[in-house]
């Protein structure tokens, strides 16, 4: 369920790291727990973002959680398909509804980072 | 399943003023001129005049009066029958006070007039002004704020322009977490931050986190009192002796006023500001979402900073004051929601002092014996005595899929508006009940049977239940694609639907 | 009932209050009195006021009629008594007048979207500089002294504590209109807004466009405000404005000594996220059918809190109903007959009177008057009230008195306030140097 290359935050966001630029996104246990998404706030092409700082927000009709980024970097690319269709980010949250792409500043932070198997452990622990 | 209570009539079809509207149909008549005609383009200059106001609707008063009204059946209202919303305090609006608001020479007053001519509308406002000091026990009151969270915002710039003038406005003002969402937002306008206190296990103040949250850096504490599980905060006193220590104050948000009147007073209890919700406790109609009216009363060491113009005693005559040189300034453009002031005023003269005291005694009584009917079937996640409200959770319900929102809807089948669902957010899935005094037992009882079928119902057909409501004009609304894409005004041709059907 | 609580009194309900918090003594109120009472002490306060009088005052809040169908609606206990449309399968017909409210109000003023009210038009001043600033990511804001002055001084209030630094620019002299170049000298990359009313506190038309031109060139945004809505059945609304905020008490809310009233905020499709207040947009039911709800709530106190675009909870939903069925009522046609007429009114009187300001106005004017206290104490014996002498808030125009005709102005009172000048001698028609 969780891809194994992708690391975690307990904020529940994931992070794909290739070649320096990280894609980032929410987990399906995020979109879960927030219900049908309406509206998601991203940054700019050229915005600084820091490790555990929140880099935008994502929207249910009641409910409004920030997206906590889980890595430093400059933001490079940012997914515009989610303005006109936030709901992708319920149907394919870690594929398609990837939020923006990093160009890692830091990348000793990844050592941070929860693995697959942690992050799974963690939230069957909230439970 | 027997329904008794009235259910809501539902009409016919009704479009929208705009798909009604042809050119030409005329719902007013306007007397002749008696001066001559002015040409606009040569008064005004051709550039600034309009051309028509495009789509706007042409209907007859027939129509008008038809539209209004049969709109007007889709809705659910306190004449109807109950709102047990928690934190709302929905009692009965008195029809006096709509005929009384609207006395000729109060409802035509210019707030520009001569103050001789005005005489009686100020005297109003300071009839209205002493008894609400006389209710909370504090030492002046401004009437500006036109709402609670106006009041709000008025209290805690008082509070920063006292402090100010001591030499420090500190940075931050402390809220709990069981506070409603007004509290954090007007601490963010007012130019503080805002930290979170969090609740005891018994859902009240924690007075060893206060201890240690209240620091040099603290303006204000928020509280509401009883807090929004309806429970009285029993420390109070010492909590605001501990603010007062630390050169910080106690603001209260009076949104549960009904519980206290005629019974303990927030003056009395240590509290330096607080705000009054005119729509709430004194009576006056939400009308669908306002107008309200949010006075603001103070201890003496706020007094000075008061919005400006206050009235005085001047001979025997009433005046405006604006030599008011410490005051934080106008919140809003005039007095006050003076129309509102009225209502309230006419609920106060009509019950007078011990008919307020009843009232509390009623309001309290009446939640107290929800409890007792309730609390076989619903999980009362803070146990300790309440006062006019009462606040359960959707905890048993949830082990069958059904939340507190689905109840909520299942309650309007029975003829019923919800309670407040999800709020205070220290509950998970809060059912939060406040009947006021104005319910009768017989109401009360119908209440209590229907919540209790419903409950039944969760156990035996959940899906009934998840999928209310099933007797309303509309089914469940698309809230979902109203925000990811919002249509908020009528444009021709892009509502294709028709009315419901 | 009590036996089901387990007590015999209600009383004993309090019992777990602390002793020392309790009131010890009744209430210090006089005791109930009955609704014949209620309503003969009104009727005393209503006597002691201005019935009987023919008012020529404006500055902010009109006597219009108000057609006898908006109180027949209002009153319907289904709209007066009902609460705010959170439970949208219960309220439509709520929802249904706001969006229809929220429409009219966008033709009105041009905007693409609009708002389900705000407390009263001064109010929405600071929420509209606050959307200007949350927008344009900018602090600064300008306002022109030609905006109602109380009005400034909300605005005051509410920008001392946001980093919101205000400044002030004027008025020209001789036609009452903005000081663009005053305009141009203050304005500067940190300007978030520019805000200006039209017709302005001085009763004049104002300079939208060219204000427009100016505060769009340096990256700031256009606020537009006004108080007299009838004004909008005129004149042409700004399509350069980007934000509209104003008051609706001409639309059948009574003056009810200042309040309650209803203010708007109208903008751009693209500000929509930024606005404060409640919005109702259209959906549909799970069965196909149109309804309506309250949407874009996260913008909101409940669910947002310190990050919310306003701290405003209730609203003047009831007012806002009114100024609809005004709306209603009068119409396409009927709005812009009854803005002609009161044009028709103020030039009638304008025209007996030495004007101050060489502007086009619409139902206000400043005339020129030497001693305009004791120009009131004089109507005053006619059972007239006079206008507003504006040095209570602009020193500079000691001698000047703002009046307002609006379509209930009669022709014989405006005659007698003209004579009641004239005899003062006060020459009509001065040519102001």
């Amino acid at each position: 369920m969780y891809p194994e290359n992708f690391r975690y935050t307990k904020e529940h966001e994931w992070v794909l790291v290739e070649a320096g630029i990280g894609t980032i996104g929410i987990t399906d246990h995020a979109q879960q727990e927030l219900g049908d998404i309406v509206y998601v706030d991203l940054p700019k092409v050229g915005a600084a973002v820091d490790q555990g700082k929140s880099l935008g927000s994502v929207e249910s009709v009641k409910a409004v959680s920030d997206v906590y980024s889980p890595v430093s970097g400059e933001v490079i690319e940012v997914n515009h398909a989610l303005s006109e269709a936030p709901e992708k980010l319920n149907q394919d949250p870690h594929g398609d509804a990837w939020l923006v792409k990093v160009r890692l500043t830091a990348p000793g932070e990844i050592s941070n980072l929860l693995s697959a198997a942690e992050y799974q452990s963690y939230i069957g622990a909230e439970k | 399943m027997s329904i008794q209570k009235v259910r809501a009539h539902i009409s016919q079809n009704e479009a929208l003023l705009f798909e009604r509207s042809s050119p030409g149909k005329r719902g007013y008549q306007l007397p002749g001129l008696d001066v001559p005609p002015v040409d606009p383009a040569a008064a005004l200059g051709a550039e600034n005049v309009r051309v028509e106001i495009e789509g706007f609707p042409e209907v007859s008063e027939v129509e008008a009066i038809r539209h209004f009204t049969r709109l007007s059946t889709w809705n659910y209202a306190i004449d109807y029958g109950m709102y047990p919303l928690g934190s709302c305090t929905m009692k009965y609006n008195p029809r006096v006070n709509e005929l009384v608001a609207r006395t000729e020479g109060l409802a035509w007053a210019h707030p520009y007039q001569p103050e001789a001519l005005s005489q009686g509308a100020m005297e109003v406002m300071a009839r209205l002004e002493a008894a609400l000091l006389e209710i909370t026990g504090m030492d002046a009151v401004t009437l500006q704020p036109a709402a609670g969270a106006h009041g709000e915002l008025t209290g805690i710039l008082l509070v920063r322009a006292c402090l100010e003038k001591r030499g420090n406005p500190r940075k931050k003002i402390l809220i709990p977490d069981s506070a409603h969402g007004t509290n954090p937002a007007t601490a963010a306008i007012a130019g503080y931050a805002v930290e979170n206190i969090r609740s005891s296990e018994r859902g009240t103040l924690d007075l060893a986190a206060l201890e240690q949250a209240v620091t040099e850096e603290v303006a204000a504490l928020m509280v509401t009192n009883p807090n929004t599980l309806g429970v009285f905060e029993e420390n109070i006193a010492r909590v605001s002796e501990l603010l007062h220590r630390k050169g910080a104050m106690l603001y209260m948000d009076g949104a549960n006023m009904n519980a206290l009147v005629g019974i303990t007073r927030p003056g009395d209890f240590g509290v330096d500001v607080m705000h009054l919700n005119l729509h709430k406790t004194f009576s006056t109609p939400h009308g669908g979402g306002g107008p309200g009216g949010g006075p603001v009363a103070v201890k003496k060491v706020l007094e000075p900073f008061l919005p400006v113009p206050r009235l005085k005693r001047a001979g025997k005559k009433w005046t405006w004051n604006y030599k008011r040189p410490d005051s934080i300034g106008r919140v809003r453009a005039f007095y006050g929601n003076f129309g509102v002031l009225v209502r309230a005023l006419a609920y106060i003269l009509a019950h007078g002092g011990e008919g307020l005291r009843n009232a509390t005694l009623d309001a309290v009584l009446n939640a107290n014996y929800l409890r007792k009917k309730l609390e076989p079937y619903f999980d009362l996640p803070y146990p300790l005595p309440n006062m006019h409200e009462v606040v359960f959770s959707d905890d048993r319900q949830s082990r069958r899929g059904v939340r507190t929102g689905d109840i909520a809807k299942r309650l309007i089948d029975y003829g019923f508006h919800p309670y407040t669902v999800s709020f205070p957010l220290i509950v998970h899935g809060a059912l939060m009940i406040e009947p006021t005094e104005t319910e009768g037992k017989l109401e009360l009882d119908q209440f209590a049977d229907a919540l209790v079928s419903i409950a039944a119902e969760v156990e035996s057909d959940p899906d009934l239940v998840k999928s209310a409501p099933h007797s309303t004009r509309t089914s469940r609304v698309d809230e979902v694609t109203a925000a990811r894409r919002p249509v908020v005004r009528w444009k021709p041709a892009s509502t294709g639907s028709q009315a419901a059907g | 009932m009590l036996e089901a609580c387990g007590v015999a009194s209600a009383e004993e309900l309090f019992s777990h209050l602390p002793d020392e918090v309790r009131l010890k003594r009744p209430l210090d109120l006089p005791a109930g009195i009955s609704e014949y009472e209620i309503v003969q002490y009104f009727r005393d306060c209503g006597a002691a006021s201005a019935a009987g009088y023919t008012g020529f005052l404006g500055a902010g809040v009109y006597a219009h009629y108000r057609p006898v169908l908006v109180d027949t609606v209002v009153s319907r206990g289904e709209y007066l008594t009902s609460y705010t449309p959170y439970q949208a399968e219960i309220s439509q017909g709520t929802l249904t007048t706001i969006f229809e409210f929220q429409s009219m109000i966008c033709q009105l003023t041009g905007m693409d979207v609009a708002n389900a009210s705000m407390y009263d038009g001064s109010t929405a001043v600071p929420e509209a500089a606050m959307m200007a600033a949350r927008a344009t990511g900018r602090g600064g804001v300008l306002v022109a002294r030609s905006v109602h002055p109380e009005y400034r001084e909300v605005l005051a209030t509410y920008a001392r504590y946001q980093g919101m630094p205000l400044a002030e620019f004027g008025y020209h002299p001789e036609t009452g209109a903005l000081d663009l170049e005053d305009l141009e000298r203050q304005i500067n990359d940190l300007t978030a807004a520019v805000i200006i009313q039209s017709p302005n506190f001085f009763g004049v038309v104002d300079q939208v466009r060219a204000a427009a031109e100016i505060a769009h060139r340096r990256g700031a945004l256009l606020i537009v405000v006004f108080t007299e809505a009838v004004s909008l059945g005129i004149l042409e609304p700004s399509a350069a404005a980007d934000i509209v905020a104003g008051e609706l008490q001409s639309f059948a809310i009574s003056p009810s000594y200042g309040g309650p009233f209803a203010g708007i905020i109208a903008t751009r499709e693209k500000f929509i996220r930024q606005m404060p207040g409640r919005l109702v947009g259209e959906t549909k039911d799970s069965r196909g059918n149109r309804a309506f709800c309250l949407t874009l709530s996260t913008r909101e106190q409940h669910i947002r809190r310190e990050k919310a675009t306003s701290n405003i909870c209730t609203n003047q939903a009831l007012i806002a109903l009114m100024a609809t069925v005004f709306m209603t009522v009068y119409g396409k046609q009927g709005l812009r007959e009854l803005a002609e007429q009161n044009l028709a009114k103020a030039h009638y009187l304008a025209g007996k009177l030495p004007l101050r300001f060489s502007g086009p106005f619409f139902n206000e004017f400043v005339a020129r008057v030497e001693d305009p206290d004791g120009l009131n104490k004089a109507l005053l014996k006619k059972k007239i009230i006079g206008g507003l002498p504006l040095g209570r808030f602009y020193p500079e125009l000691k001698d000047a008195m703002l009046l307002c005709a609006t379509e209930m102005a009669p022709r014989k009172e405006m005659d007698v306030l003209a004579e009641v000048f004239s005899s003062a001698g006060v020459p009509s028609r001065l040519v102001f140097s």
